[in-house]
């Protein structure tokens, strides 16, 4: 079963079309990977899923569910986390401050109890620890290494438990022990269930992570299968090297 | 340290409920008073405009809503000087909230550059509303408030002392705010609104509810002050000192802390009392006050507080062995060997 799926979704800005009919479907379960030269439309699409901008065209499902016109705060409260491209972090709070910030909780009183319920702060220390941030919880943020930042992002997503994680070029500038790091985090959570939609120019981080690739093109699905597959494909291989 | 710290809470909270009986002086006692209300103000101030990063330039809006709306009670409900107006204070502050509603949800919308100039706006239609609404507010000819028949040497006895209720209660919801998910949240706004909305922060009613709780202190404080002056004219009910003043104090102490404005203000109010009222020179204050704004950013662009607690950090770290500062990069480097090991596990 697909835990979420794009249908012929479009989007336009002015008169440049970033998406065009793109469509992609992830399975639960899985790791997906989403690959495509610069510009091919991989971060709207991850825009468009996560309420940060709606798609002029088409349908996209969560769990089967329609989604439209959702914020993203409610996206995410449908379970589905996203990293960004640039890290975004709260670089003023603390690591431990930024592992709370995520939103589980319903209810007024709830909100206006002390973040540091021991609940949750139990969860937020194992997450840290899993990332391997613990020593760090009382520093700014902000004053963290780039891969880092990287690592605090993926962790206090993972507080509210989602069921699908996108990452937006997680292995981006950060040294390889990381990327081995993050990748094993990746395969260790995937075993727990949780879906992964990863986009990445890494190639080898992608082809020896990812159960399916997608390939986006000018803002079309070109090519989508098992990794093989499409590293042969011959549209795939145009697309990074012809025309 | 935390004993230390709770015992010189208490002194302080002693030598504060012992000031009236220590310094008898009215005129020492009036500039205590405008020191507590405006640190309770800037703590208002602070609770939205600190927390969320919004900077509000039209707070005196609600401070003159305040002053006004006690006016007006006492006058429709004929009540005479004394300590029932006191207890009017909550209702005044509920009132300053009504209005914030609307104005904030309005303001709320832009984004945080097109805020500034909006509060400034629409602080200049309700100052102009002030004038243009004699009816309600007896326009530029002004209001007066009932005088409490206490004696003079008395009369300042309990306003200062509703003043410190006042600065508490506000510090209190502003310390509770700080410490709940709620204020998290407002954090995580000023650092990245549109992250935080993705993480599941509801960032519009959020800022709204600040906004609003702002408001209600801002109100009540407007509304002692105006008792505690006895008249309310449109240009010193609302008024832009105000809030250059509580903005100023927030930032001099520390922007986004806790203590940092009422640190700004017991530093910054008494002066300008001091300067006013002792050496009567008008407008002296705020050109020392337009200068010391730019000292303030340019020498210490995060506010007293947090540099002295930087501060603070280095001095205790270069005096023990395991300074915090080499244990950060230690840890940092271990944190990728660690990384590493683990990651094979």
């Amino acid at each position: 079963m697909s835990i979420l799926e794009a249908q012929n979704v479009s989007k336009a800005f002015g008169g440049i079309h970033a998406l065009d009919a793109c469509t992609i479907s992830v399975e639960q379960g899985s790791i997906a990977g989403l690959i495509g030269p610069n510009g091919s439309g991989k971060t709207t699409l991850f825009n468009v899923i996560t309420g940060y901008e709606r798609q002029d065209a088409g349908v996209i499902r969560i769990n089967g569910k329609k989604i439209e016109k959702l914020t993203p705060d409610k996206v995410f409260g449908m379970g589905v986390g996203r990293t960004f491209q640039l890290t975004r972090i709260f670089p003023r709070l603390t690591v431990m401050e930024n592992m709370h910030v995520a939103v589980q909780r319903r209810g007024t009183t709830s909100l206006l109890s002390r973040w540091s319920s021991s609940h949750e702060q139990r969860q937020a220390l194992e997450l840290l620890e899993f990332v391997g941030l613990t020593e760090l919880q009382d520093v700014p943020a902000g004053n963290l290494s780039y891969g880092q930042k990287k690592l605090l992002e993926f962790a206090f997503i993972l507080i509210a438990q989602p069921q699908v994680i996108l990452l937006d070029e997680p292995a981006g500038g950060i040294n390889p022990t990381v990327i081995h790091y993050l990748q094993d985090r990746i395969r260790d959570l995937n075993q727990r269930g949780v879906t992964f939609l990863i986009v990445e120019h890494n190639m080898e981080f992608v082809m020896s992570l990812c159960d399916t690739v997608t390939v986006l093109h000018r803002g079309t699905t070109i090519a989508s299968g098992t990794p093989q597959a499409v590293r042969s494909n011959p549209a795939v291989l145009e697309a990074y090297l012809g025309d | 340290m935390k004993k230390i710290k709770r015992f010189g809470l208490l002194a302080l909270l002693a030598l504060l409920l012992a000031f009236p009986q220590l310094f008898p002086d009215p005129a020492v006692t009036s500039i205590a008073i405008f020191a507590l209300l405006y640190a309770g103000a800037a703590t208002a101030w602070n609770l939205f405009s600190g927390y969320t990063g919004y900077i509000s330039l039209g707070s005196a809006v609600f401070y003159g809503v305040g002053g006004y709306a006690l006016a007006l009670l006492c006058k429709g409900w004929n009540i005479q000087g004394g300590y029932v107006p006191f207890l009017l204070l909550p209702l005044v502050g509920l009132i300053a909230s009504v209005f914030a509603i609307p104005l904030g949800w309005i303001a709320l919308r832009s984004s945080r550059h097109v805020f500034v100039v909006i509060t400034i706006a629409m602080f200049n239609i309700i100052q102009l509303l002030a004038y243009n609404l004699p009816g309600i507010t007896n326009g530029s000819a002004g209001m007066f408030l009932p005088t409490p028949p206490w004696d003079a040497a008395f009369f300042n006895t309990p306003f200062y002392y509703v003043s410190l209720i006042v600065l508490l209660f506000s510090i209190g919801v502003s310390w509770w705010v700080r410490n709940s998910k709620y204020g998290l949240g407002l954090l995580a706004i000023r650092d990245d609104e549109d992250r935080a909305l993705g993480l599941g922060v509801k960032t519009g009613p959020f800022k709204l509810v600040a906004y609003v709780i702002s408001a209600f202190f801002i109100g009540m404080i407007g509304a002692l002050i105006a008792y505690f002056i006895g008249s309310l004219y449109p240009p010193f009910a609302f008024t832009s000192v105000f809030d250059i003043n509580v903005a100023l104090m927030a930032f001099l102490g520390g922007i986004g802390t806790l203590v940092g404005p009422i640190v700004g203000a017991f530093l910054l109010e008494p002066l300008t009392q001091y300067i006013t009222v002792q050496l009567q020179v008008v407008g002296l204050d705020q050109i020392l006050f337009g200068s010391l704004m730019l000292a303030v950013i340019l020498l210490l662009p995060e506010g007293i507080v947090p540099t002295l607690r930087r501060r603070w950090v280095k001095w205790t770290a270069s005096r023990s062995a395991t300074s915090p500062v080499a244990g950060i990069r230690g840890k940092g480097q271990a944190l990728l060997v660690k990384g590493g090991r683990e990651g094979k596990r």
